[in-house]
Formats: structure tokens, C-alpha cells, sequence
């Protein structure tokens, strides 16, 4: 791993945002680690990138980096993604500091949409991309109303809707996002995972940042939490099902799969979504 | 291979980049300078300013080059680099009836004290299509400018007019002429907007808005899908100067003068019965600021900020549902990032609805069973 020779953006501060608006992002962190669950406000800035293209997420990361930190990119699980080499060449270039691809050697991990599969270090700090940090969002439009919703701890309508999802569809309908309640408090949304990451977030050594850059809430999920997905008694959660299927590359049955089809012979086949980890296994298994 | 990931990403994006370098300069004749734009495309300028909240010109002009003239894709430029810069100081106040006015008209009074000034404004000039601009040439124009005679504007007299508002206020007309208790104003970029918002953050917002969201809230409004239809008390167009306070100043009054910066400010007049809340036999007046010359973001600011203080389930008297909806750099960046990978969310949804499917196509089954 090699650090970069120097600082490619000297208009700029290191890691781009100034101090100030970094310290202030560290407050709400702190907060939010302080009230697990709690969306907390901050005064989100603009970015280089999209605003909804993962600029919460940045902004954690960037206002976190010190010079002696080594950060890992992924989007979909991925790390040669387009917007996961977007967002690590922007850190590279007004940071420069390392990189790297490999999961265990990251301190700070940036994801959009996943967990990676190697289980998170007490050392080590996971941010996630959220687009929509308000999980009664799905049943109310109001900020102002969602927020009396959480301080009253009033959660009745969203059980409603899964109940209602129960009746129509015969089970809960909720995909990736899937809302939990954290330390038996606030609900919250572990943003876009797939449900099979959502265990991962429950009495985990790692601490989980969440940020959401449009929307102007940090949130948290400290070590050593308790993070249960919302189900019945008969109706359980449930994560998203395999059959048995495993990567075509490693020959991993136990991860996260994505479903693709040959454009020539339309065939499906499956491999690992977390690219890093399935390379690993690739070298372990002797496969090339 | 199919929908995969997609990879050979950092060689992808240069690609684009280059790509993109090339359709903006490969069927050229000549080069777009930077001051072209920022001297002859001025309202554009103008608006990039207002929208990305930073009095800056020159940079806009760059940024219209850069983003190959897409406004939406120009004023996130400006927004980004803006977040890069410390805040040292807070401005006082501009006093905007001491502006060095260019244009100043009122559509309530016919006269009016210091009298109507047209200023430039293509608000009368027929919308005809001007081919002549093609072979327009710099002699014809030195030409013009010449027998035109009109001395450099920092040179002429300081023009200032009273403002209409305040003679109306003198004669107990206007309704909410009370202060607003607040003493420091919100930054809405160092606070996050929350709702109820405070008049200070809520006409921050309205003043980076996207004119285009604005003018079309406002509008519908007008239509009826709201209750504000007002009269233009008065818009004026002009230069007003920014003081900062003197660090080492005995009173807050002791001021630096920076220099001047372009504003349009639109106070509308609004009849009395609008809400039904009100027993205040006066006008309430709705206010428009924004930077540069933009005068129908200005109207439509005066139109929304008065629609708020109105109570209604229309959409333009919805706080929150204006607020949020009206910046270009967000409505912009979610609308589009949708052109990301979701293919790990679809995957999680593919999986729902496969098993929904099967739970329904056996539940048909047995009931079938049981019927026949």
C-alpha cells in the first residue's frame, strides 16, 4: 500500500471539508452514538458529488479521516464500482491517504447498501449511504409529524402497515431498508442493506455511522447493541433466500448473492456481492 | 455478460470524462471564454448566483462552462465549492432603500415618489426572434455605445429611491410590521432546517431556491390552489453595499465596507381577507430578495413567503412541503440518483415478490382444492 506523494488539491483543506464543519459533524456523531437509533440533525454541506449520491456518508468518512487512517470504498459490495472509485478518488485526492480493498485492513469502511461479509473489528468503523433516514416515512410524509411520532415513542402505524402488507401480500412486503428497533427505543432504517445484512448491526463488535446528506440526520448503532428487526410472532423477518445456490467464482454458499444472467445464453448464476471478500476466498481456495 | 456489476470502474470514468471533454469543444470554432458568459449572459449568471447562494460572478461563469450551460448542474458546482470555505464573518444588514438603484417600478401606485424607472428590462420589447444577432459586430457596438452615452454606472449620481412599503406603513396600512423576536438570525447552512422554520430560515431558503420550483409553486397559488394573488408594491433592481463589523469596533454599527453586490427585492402587497385567521383590517406584505437580477424568482419569493403565513391544505401554504422541495441541488441529486446501481435493493425486492407470488399461486391452489 502505498501513500500517495502528496496532496493533490492544495486549494483545498485536508479532506476536503474545513475544519469547523468537520468538527460540528463529530458533535452530531457523538450524539448519535450517545442515543443509539436517534436521528440526529446537523447542517449537511454540499459536496462534489450528488447530493443523494452518498454525500452523508462522505461527510462522516471526511470529517473522521485522520492522516494515519486507511479507507475501504464499496457500493452494491463492490469496490471497482463506479461510484465507490467516485468516492475514493475524491478522499484520495484531497486527503491522500490510504487505500485499500481488503476489508481487514480498513479502519474507516464507506458502503452504500451493504455489510461487508468479514465481521466488523472492534477497531474499525463501518459509514453507510442512507437516502431516506426516516423509517415512518413509509407510512407518514411529514417530518414535523415523524418526529412527534418518535419522541412519543408511537409506533402503531407502521406495525399497521405490516400487518396490512400481512393480509394483502401474506407476508411483509419490505425488502432492502428493512426498519428495527434499536436497544428496544427508536425505530430506525439500517439504510438500503439487504435483510440478510441486518443481523450483522445486532451486539456487534464495530461501530455502524449512518448518514444521511440530503436529509441532514447522522444516526448511530454503537458495539454492543441490541438491533431487532420489526416481526411478528408468527409472521418473523426473514432474509432473503438463496436455495442452496452458491458463488460460481469462490464457491461461497454462506454470503450475499447477486443474480446475474449471461446476455448470450440468458443462464443465471450467482456470485459473491462483496467483491473483496470473495477474492480472499478465491486465494484461499487456490483458485486464480 | 448481462446486468453486472459495474466494473472497470476507475477506467470507466476517466473514459467519461474524456468523452465528455470531447463532445464539449469537438464541432467548435472558437472558444468560450469564461468572461464571455459572465458578461453577456448575465441573468444566467445571476440566477447560478441566487441558487448556489454565493456572490461570486466569475466562478459561475466557469461553472456555466464547465456544466456545458446546464444551470442545475452549475449552481451544484458553486454549492460545492462554497462548502469549502470558512465562515468568518456575518454581513449586517443590508439596507436595500439606501440601494444604488438601476430599475424600480411599482404596479400599485402610478405615482410614485422618485417616480417609476424602467431599467433594463426586456419586459416591453417584442418577443421576436432577433436574427440580426448573428452578424452583430464590436464596431456597430462601440458605435452604439458611444452614441448611447451612458457614463459608467459607478460614476452616476447615486440613485436612491424611498420605498413604497414604508409610506403605506406610515399610514397604518400594513399589517405584520412587527419585528420578528428572533434577534440572531438562523444560518441554514450551519443549522439544519427544521419546521416550524423561523422567518429567517425560511426566507433564506426561499432565496436559494430553484426559480424555476418557485415560480411554479407560486404560480399555482395565483391559479387558485392557494389563496395569494398579489399586487407588485414594488420591485427594485440595484446595487446595495456589504458591511461586515469592525472586529475592533466600539459598537456593532462599525462596519468594513467589501463592496456592492446586485440584488432584486420584491415586496408584494396582499389584501386583507386572504386569511381567515386575520381580523387586521390591513395589508400583509409578502418579501422577495434575491441576488442578481431576477425578477420573477423575486415575485414568486414574495408570493410564497406570504403563502406560508396563510393556513390552508393547498400545496403552497405547506411549510414543509415548500421548503424542502424548492432546492435544486437536492431535488436535483435524489432525481438523479437513481441512474446508481441498486441492484442489491432489487435483488432483496425480486426476492419478496418471488415469494410472495409462490405464498399466492399455492393459496389459489388449495383453494381450488377445496372448492371442487
Amino acid at each position: 500500500m502505498q501513500k500517495q506523494p502528496s496532496f493533490a488539491m492544495e486549494e483545498y483543506n485536508f479532506a476536503f471539508l474545513d475544519e469547523g464543519s468537520k468538527r460540528e459533524i463529530r458533535r452530531s456523531v457523538l450524539k448519535g452514538i450517545a442515543i443509539p437509533g436517534y436521528q440526529v440533525p446537523f447542517a449537511s454541506r454540499e459536496l462534489p458529488i450528488g447530493r443523494g449520491w452518498g454525500t452523508g456518508g462522505l461527510q462522516l468518512t471526511l470529517s473522521l479521516l485522520g492522516k494515519e487512517d486507511c479507507l475501504k470504498v464499496i457500493d452494491q459490495g463492490h469496490d471497482d464500482s463506479v461510484n465507490a472509485v467516485s468516492i475514493r478518488k475524491l478522499v484520495e485526492t484531497s486527503s491522500s491517504i490510504e487505500t485499500t480493498e481488503d476489508t481487514a485492513e480498513a479502519s474507516v469502511i464507506q458502503t452504500r447498501h451493504r455489510i461487508p461479509e468479514e465481521k466488523l473489528r472492534d477497531d474499525q468503523i463501518l459509514v453507510l449511504q442512507v437516502p431516506e433516514p426516516e423509517p415512518l416515512r413509509r407510512v407518514e410524509a411529514r417530518e414535523t409529524e415523524t418526529e412527534r411520532l418518535h419522541g412519543e415513542k408511537e409506533y402503531s402505524s407502521i406495525w399497521v402497515r405490516l400487518y396490512e402488507d400481512i393480509v394483502r401480500y401474506g407476508e411483509i412486503t419490505i425488502g432492502a431498508d428493512y426498519p428495527c428497533i434499536v436497544h428496544g427505543r427508536y425505530i430506525f432504517n439500517p439504510s438500503p442493506i439487504p435483510r440478510y445484512d441486518v443481523p450483522k448491526l445486532h451486539q456487534a463488535d464495530g461501530l455502524y455511522l449512518f448518514g444521511a446528506g440530503r436529509e441532514k440526520k447522522i444516526y448511530a448503532v454503537p458495539p454492543y447493541t441490541d438491533v431487532e428487526p420489526l416481526q411478528f410472532e408468527d409472521y418473523q423477518f426473514e432474509e432473503e433466500e438463496f436455495n442452496g445456490e452458491s458463488c460460481r467464482l469462490c464457491g461461497s454458499d454462506n454470503v450475499f448473492l447477486d443474480e446475474i444472467y449471461d446476455s448470450h445464453t440468458g443462464t443465471k448464476f450467482y456470485q459473491c456481492s462483496d467483491t473483496g471478500y470473495c477474492h480472499k476466498m478465491q486465494k484461499q481456495g487456490g483458485v486464480t | 455478460m448481462g446486468y453486472v456489476a459495474v466494473t472497470g470502474g476507475q477506467e470507466a470514468i476517466e473514459q467519461a470524462d474524456k468523452l465528455s471533454k470531447y463532445y464539449r469543444t469537438s464541432e467548435i470554432t472558437s472558444l468560450l471564454d469564461p468572461q464571455m458568459i459572465e458578461k453577456q449572459m448575465r441573468l444566467l449568471i445571476d440566477r447560478i448566483m441566487g441558487e448556489g447562494g454565493m456572490y461570486a460572478p466569475e466562478y459561475a461563469a466557469i461553472a456555466l462552462k464547465q456544466a456545458e450551460g446546464d444551470p442545475l448542474e452549475a449552481t451544484f458546482l458553486m454549492r460545492a465549492y462554497r462548502s469549502t470555505l470558512p465562515r468568518h464573518f456575518y454581513s449586517h444588514a443590508v439596507d436595500t432603500s439606501s440601494m444604488r438603484v438601476i430599475r424600480r417600478i411599482s404596479a400599485s401606485f402610478k405615482d410614485i415618489p422618485g417616480g417609476q424607472m424602467l431599467g433594463p428590462t426586456n419586459d416591453y420589447t417584442h418577443r421576436l426572434l432577433q436574427f440580426s444577432l448573428r452578424h452583430e459586430n464590436e464596431e456597430a457596438l462601440q458605435r452604439f455605445a458611444t452614441d448611447y452615452g451612458l457614463v459608467d454606472e459607478e460614476e452616476q449620481e447615486r440613485i436612491t429611491f424611498p420605498k413604497i412599503v414604508d409610506l403605506l406603513r406610515e399610514q397604518g396600512l400594513v399589517a405584520n410590521t412587527k419585528k420578528d423576536e428572533e434577534v440572531v438570525p438562523c444560518d441554514i447552512t450551519r443549522q439544519k432546517l427544521t419546521f416550524p422554520a423561523s422567518r429567517s430560515a425560511r426566507l433564506q431558503t426561499l432565496a436559494r431556491g430553484e426559480t424555476g420550483a418557485m415560480t411554479s409553486l407560486a404560480y399555482s397559488s395565483m391559479r387558485g390552489f392557494g389563496v395569494i394573488h398579489p399586487t407588485v408594491g414594488e420591485l427594485r433592481v440595484g446595487y446595495t453595499e456589504v458591511t461586515i463589523p469592525y472586529p475592533f469596533g466600539e459598537n456593532d454599527d462599525d462596519g468594513i465596507y467589501l463592496g456592492e453586490v446586485m440584488m432584486t427585492e420584491v415586496e408584494s402587497i396582499n389584501s386583507f381577507d386572504e386569511n381567515e385567521d386575520e381580523e387586521d383590517l390591513q395589508f400583509a406584505i409578502g418579501y422577495g430578495l434575491t441576488l442578481g437580477q431576477n425578477e420573477v424568482k423575486g415575485i414568486a419569493m414574495s408570493i410564497l413567503d406570504r403563502s406560508l403565513e396563510t393556513t390552508g391544505d393547498q400545496v403552497s401554504q405547506d411549510e414543509e412541503y415548500v421548503l424542502t422541495h424548492i432546492d435544486s441541488v437536492e431535488s436535483y441529486g435524489f432525481v438523479s440518483h437513481l441512474k446508481l446501481p441498486h441492484y442489491i435493493t432489487f435483488q432483496s425486492k425480486l426476492d419478496r415478490i418471488r415469494q410472495a407470488q409462490q405464498k399466492q399461486s399455492g393459496k389459489g391452489a388449495e383453494e381450488y382444492a377445496e372448492t371442487t
